[in-house]
């Protein structure tokens, strides 16, 4: 298997300093590990998507980075700064979209805006970012008359405003519209273009997909998966498609594999463990460009360079085992695929 | 000015520097920053405008005092013991106390618990401003909401007839700064520990209870006996305490400064050991 699945901690040799750069974190509430030994980086020039779902960790492993939380245990750096011990040095170059906004309610959009640029020494033209991000219509509106979209908007414009060489967006595109989204992303998009560090955490695969160069799957406190979406889709050449296969549990996986096309060999790989979210270990094979496995009991998933053939070796195997597939069906495999596929498809 | 006219600064910062052309990667990281001053000068006109702006502040920090003025000096409602002073000298001293209370307390209490449920505090604080310097502001922008109060209350009280001891005014400077330190620390405490709705209660609630009880509007000697030993211990107490000693009598009781020294101390120790951010 490529580094596709490994746990991050392998810095990008690429890009001098990372703008951000984790090791083994752990931050507790009231003794309960809410970030346990979580690793990563993320790049200068790059957006980096920290994903997961709710309660995974991904706020306070933020927090951590912006110096509003110490941590327990490991080390934080920030373009090589400690966000607590350095933080005089650091506030000035870094910028945070906080996941509730920030905002005061009783000041208007467009004070508020000119109020976080009066703390740097040059900051962007504020006129020019809220036509950018389309503040205008409402920059005499008061915060607590705002719609959400309208908010993060605003809370984005402040965390940029500074000129940031780093920046921090918590769950930028909640409660945005669609066309906000496209303007929120077209920013992200130059902020990299310019050579700033974006981490992002979303829950939303399109964003990470559309967005994120580097993608972090979380849950229960640590990092289960790393890559770029490209390399968590398994998208070697050739592998684009997936097989889903509903049946009854327990099939033999290694006579699957070996009935598929390419199949050079067959390596028994065991997914990295989600942390005991699913009931069940996920069994996984892999052989040449194929990945298999059963994501939860009864349900496989084949992802390769899915063709007839491909398709025709899936019922070969099945009616070898003289099993009836309840539903069978070809797509592309998506993030939600994989981060499915990870953090369990169960609601916690 | 750029990043390539501008040698970077230090060894950790180069290569984030390199990468970050036009941004911020010019000059010392200081630079970045607008000035300290100007940092806590914008923070304190904005909490100072937030204030002004808001009509239950306004109402609580200017509205109330002029009333409670003009009902003690205009009425007789109640059968004032005032010691053989005009009416407006021996009442104004205890109303500009009172107008230190509600900006320095209950209207700071509040904006503060709700900033800091909004997550307002966390967000400035990753801002080049940081904590010292929203507690600056802060502190900054409650003494302006007062310069307001005490021309508001002073000229309706001079309009009254007030004529107080002139001496006394840098002593009374004084006793204001005392007490807005006393009450700041308090209504951070209090903001800083509990919900927001919470807060919102009790600091109305303390403030109506400081009026009646607290000796702050009336001398602690004409409450009834176990209230008036209690209340001159309080912070309350010490700050009318102070303000009528300083104009009736042109000089400040020791013991009130000692009062609201020891309050300071003790409030500004709880609020930065138990203040939450989240």
């Amino acid at each position: 298997m490529p580094s596709s699945l490994a746990p991050a901690g392998v810095p990008d040799a690429s890009t001098g300093v990372p703008a951000v750069e984790i090791r083994g974190l752990v931050k507790r509430y009231d003794g309960r590990a809410v970030v346990d030994g979580l690793s990563l980086v993320a790049r200068q020039g790059a957006v980096t998507a920290v994903l997961g779902p709710n309660g995974a960790g991904k706020t306070t492993t933020v927090e951590c980075c912006e110096g509003l939380r110490t941590p327990d245990a490991g080390t934080v750096r920030v373009l090589g700064l400690d966000p607590v011990a350095d933080a005089r040095d650091l506030r000035p170059r870094v910028g945070v979209m906080l996941q509730d906004g920030g905002l005061p309610t009783g000041v208007r959009a467009g004070e508020m805006l000119r109020h976080v640029a009066a703390m740097y020494a040059r900051p962007r033209d504020v006129r020019e970012l809220g036509e950018r991000l389309g503040l205008d219509a409402f920059a005499r509106t008061t915060v607590r008359r705002l719609s959400g979209g309208q908010r993060q908007r605003l809370a984005l414009a402040a965390a940029v405003v500074g000129r940031p060489a780093v920046v921090f967006l918590d769950e930028p595109s909640a409660g945005m519209d669609p066309q906000s989204r496209r303007a929120v992303w077209d920013l992200v998009r130059e902020l990299r273009a310019d050579g700033v560090g974006v981490v992002l955490t979303t829950h939303l695969m399109d964003e990470a997909q559309d967005l994120a160069d580097q993608v972090h799957v979380v849950d229960h406190g640590h990092v289960i998966a790393s890559g770029t979406v490209r390399e968590l889709l398994a998208d070697r050449p050739g592998a684009s498609g997936t097989v889903r296969v509903e049946a009854s549990p327990g099939l033999d996986l290694p006579a699957l594999v070996r009935a598929l096309p390419q199949a050079r060999e067959a390596a028994l790989v065991t997914l990295p463990d989600a942390g005991g979210g699913l009931g069940t270990a996920s069994a996984a094979e892999a052989a040449g460009p194929w990945v298999v496995a059963e994501v939860e009991p009864g349900v496989y998933t084949l992802t390769g360079p899915v063709d007839p053939q491909a398709l025709a070796a899936v019922t070969e195997w099945l009616a070898g085992q003289g099993v009836l597939a309840r539903s069978l069906s070809t797509g592309q495999r998506t993030l939600e695929d994989v981060f499915l596929d990870l953090t369990g498809r169960h609601l916690r | 000015m750029t990043s390539s006219e501008r040698a970077p600064t230090t060894a950790t910062t180069t290569g984030a520097d390199a990468v970050h052309p036009g941004g911020p990667a010019s000059g010392g990281d200081r630079n970045l920053a607008s000035p300290a001053w100007r940092r806590v000068a914008a923070q304190a006109s904005f909490e100072t405008r937030a204030i002004l702006r808001n009509g239950e502040q306004l109402l609580v920090t200017i509205v109330l005092p002029v009333m409670v003025l003009l009902g003690l000096v205009r009425t007789s409602f109640l059968d004032l013991d005032t010691g053989g002073y005009a009416r407006a000298d021996f009442v104004t001293p205890g109303v500009l106390a009172v107008a230190v209370m509600s900006t320095a307390f209950t209207s700071q209490a509040i904006a503060t618990a709700f900033d800091r449920r909004n997550g307002v505090l966390r967000l400035l604080a990753t801002t080049p401003l940081g904590r010292g310097g929203l507690l600056a502001g802060k502190v900054l922008g409650v003494l302006a909401v007062e310069v307001v109060q005490v021309v508001v209350i002073a000229g309706v009280a001079l309009a009254l007839g007030w004529r107080p001891d002139v001496a006394g005014i840098p002593a009374a400077i004084g006793a204001v700064l005392l007490g807005t330190a006393a009450f700041t620390a308090l209504a951070l405490l209090l903001a800083g520990t509990l919900r927001a709705e919470g807060v919102l209660a009790v600091a109305n609630l303390v403030l109506v209870l400081l009026l009646v009880g607290g000796g702050v509007l009336l001398p602690a000697g004409q409450l009834s006996v176990p209230l008036a030993h209690a209340a001159v211990l309080l912070p309350s107490g010490a700050l009318g305490e102070a303000m009528r000693g300083a104009l009736l009598d042109g000089a400040v009781p020791p013991f009130s400064v000692v009062v609201l020294l020891g309050w300071t101390a003790a409030l500004g120790w709880g609020a930065s050991r138990l203040f939450r951010w989240h």
